[in-house]
């Protein structure tokens, strides 16, 4: 039996009230669906299956959708690389003669900084792996700036990767799916980065608007910051690396400090999305894990003015080695693993010769001096 | 006369707005600019709450609104949000709309497109606690005025096309 026949298909309601309430519960589910998102929390749980599915299957579409605009693209290039090439050419030649004398300064400076390492015994960070991706989807608009790339966790992308261009600093990974990642943009109005300016080393917050300059807040102290400063990635909150290159300050019409972003200057193609998750990433896991711990004391520790491995002030009548600070400043530097290092080496000299073992963790204090990256 | 079928006047432009929006985030640059990004949503929109009341229509416009947000990769909820106030708006005025001129009409459209634009640059504000930029949103604006001929013409297809509703 058909509703029609029913006893209640006599029943009429007017279908503008109908329509309202549908409105009204179309509202609803809105409202309840805007309330439960948690984009800006970075978590991975919080990207929901909903939008990994979406994801899943716009990155290929994308794709397929941008090959004749990157087509396009290539072909123009190559039509200009014809007709320009003999301004090209005079251009790439000037700019080498600058590379080489750059190129001269750069040596001489890695030799100084590594030989400021070797007598620090300074840890410099290893370098991060990466994962290059191929901008599929770009939205630009004054409430989202994100895009769809073509790497996903079967690359090794993990939600918080910060991701880079050519030039600079982009965005970080704020969803994952398998093959695919989004990415937020610093102009985005979501995005929080902390910067440094580089010339002054002050700290600021870089706060997306949807324009495409973000702007500098939370910055302290008195002239912290020139037109044309140098803006960096500060590494505070282990949210980023340190000294990644964001942009250039420059003033909005607003009176407010912006960024001229270093990404900006290139093309909408390819990005690299750094596997950078915190700090402790850092670490070398199964160095730590191999490192000779002191062994227990078995009797009360003899004072420090007796200690042989220490040098005595009052024994000695003379002030202790000026070496001593240098050797101090790797503990503060690192506070992971020198400390134990530190710890370790005047154990050893009132011990038996160390275990087969503890060999690497003798030599363990060189490491750091290594070149760096 | 049979009534006119969903398909037709709600799903097909539907689809048409989301594809629209998805050929528009293809990632290009022309001379450093890149492309606008109007709201093509409000089109079919404004249109189902002229042509006639509707149950399927508000759940539409939340599937767009949902699009949008998995397109754009903004805050799920912040288009069907602003989306269903701006078609809340015109849906009450319908009585007043119907039959006026083609620039009358255009001035309603601009309207629910700044409602719809406000609603979600207020959501913007709460949701992320940054205010989004004014300038980038009248940009949007205009770029989504100029898809009203899209509207238009849904509307002069099917606002006859039920006898129920003359």
């Amino acid at each position: 039996m058909s509703f029609r026949d029913s006893r209640f298909g006599e029943v009429k309601v007017p279908l503008a009230w109908t329509a309202a309430v549908a409105l009204i519960v179309a509202g609803v589910v809105a409202l309840a669906l805007l309330m439960t998102d948690r984009r800006e929390t970075f978590q991975a749980e919080a990207y929901g299956p909903a939008r990994q599915a979406a994801d899943g299957v716009l990155a290929p579409v994308g794709e397929v959708l941008s090959a004749p605009i990157r087509w396009i693209g290539a072909g123009v290039n190559g039509v200009r690389g014809y007709f320009f090439a003999v301004s090209e050419n005079r251009r790439l030649k000037r700019e080498l003669a600058e590379a080489r004398q750059w190129r001269n300064v750069a040596v001489a400076v890695q030799d100084v900084n590594e030989r400021y390492r070797d007598l620090l015994k300074l840890r410099t960070d290893p370098p991060i792996p990466m994962v290059s991706a191929r901008v599929v989807a770009d939205s630009r608009g004054p409430f989202a700036n994100t895009r769809l790339a073509n790497a996903g966790s079967e690359a090794g992308v993990k939600v918080g990767n910060p991701v880079m261009s050519e030039e600079g600093l982009v965005g970080r990974v704020m969803g994952v799916t398998r093959d695919a990642s989004r990415i937020l943009l610093l102009t985005d109005t979501a995005s929080r980065i902390p910067v440094m300016i580089d010339r002054t080393n002050a700290r600021a917050i870089l706060t997306g608007d949807g324009s495409g300059h973000p702007q500098l807040a939370y910055l302290r102290g008195r002239d912290p910051v020139k037109v044309g400063d140098r803006v960096l990635s500060s590494g505070d909150g282990a949210v980023f690396p340190r000294g990644l290159p964001v942009g250039t300050a420059v003033r909005g019409v607003d009176g407010t400090w912006r960024v001229a972003l270093d990404s900006d200057r290139d093309a909408i193609d390819f990005v690299r999305i750094l596997q950078f998750v915190d700090f402790s990433q850092l670490v070398n896991e199964a160095e730590m894990a191999a490192s000779d711990r002191p062994p227990p004391p078995t009797e009360p520790p003899a004072p420090p003015s007796t200690g042989p491995g220490i040098p005595s002030r009052t024994a000695a009548g003379q002030p202790p080695p000026v070496k001593t600070p240098a050797v101090k400043a790797p503990a503060a530097k690192t506070p992971s693993t020198p400390p134990a290092k530190a710890a370790t080496a005047p154990a050893k000299a009132a011990t038996p010769p160390p275990k087969p073992a503890a060999a690497p963790a003798a030599k363990a204090p060189a490491q750091p001096a290594e070149p760096p990256q | 006369m049979r009534p006119l079928h969903p398909l037709r006047w709600i799903a097909g432009p539907m689809l048409m707005a989301i594809l629209a929006t998805w050929l528009l985030t293809v990632p290009l640059k022309v001379f450093g600019l890149q492309l606008p990004e109007p709201v093509w949503a409000l089109a079919p929109l404004f249109a189902w709450a002229v042509i006639r009341p509707s149950i399927l229509a508000p759940f539409a416009v939340l599937a767009m609104g949902l699009a949008l947000d998995q397109l754009w990769g903004g805050a799920i909820g912040q288009w069907p949000v602003a989306l269903l106030i701006a078609y809340g708006a015109i849906f009450a005025a319908r009585p007043g709309l119907v039959g006026q001129s083609r620039p009358i009409m255009w001035a309603w459209y601009a309207f629910a497109c700044a409602l719809a634009l406000g609603a979600a640059w207020l959501i913007g504000l709460m949701d992320a606690g940054g205010r989004p930029q004014v300038v980038g949103m009248v940009w949007q604006y205009l770029a989504t005025l100029l898809a009203y001929p899209f509207a238009d013409y849904l509307i002069e297809r099917f606002e006859d096309a039920d006898v129920r509703f003359r």
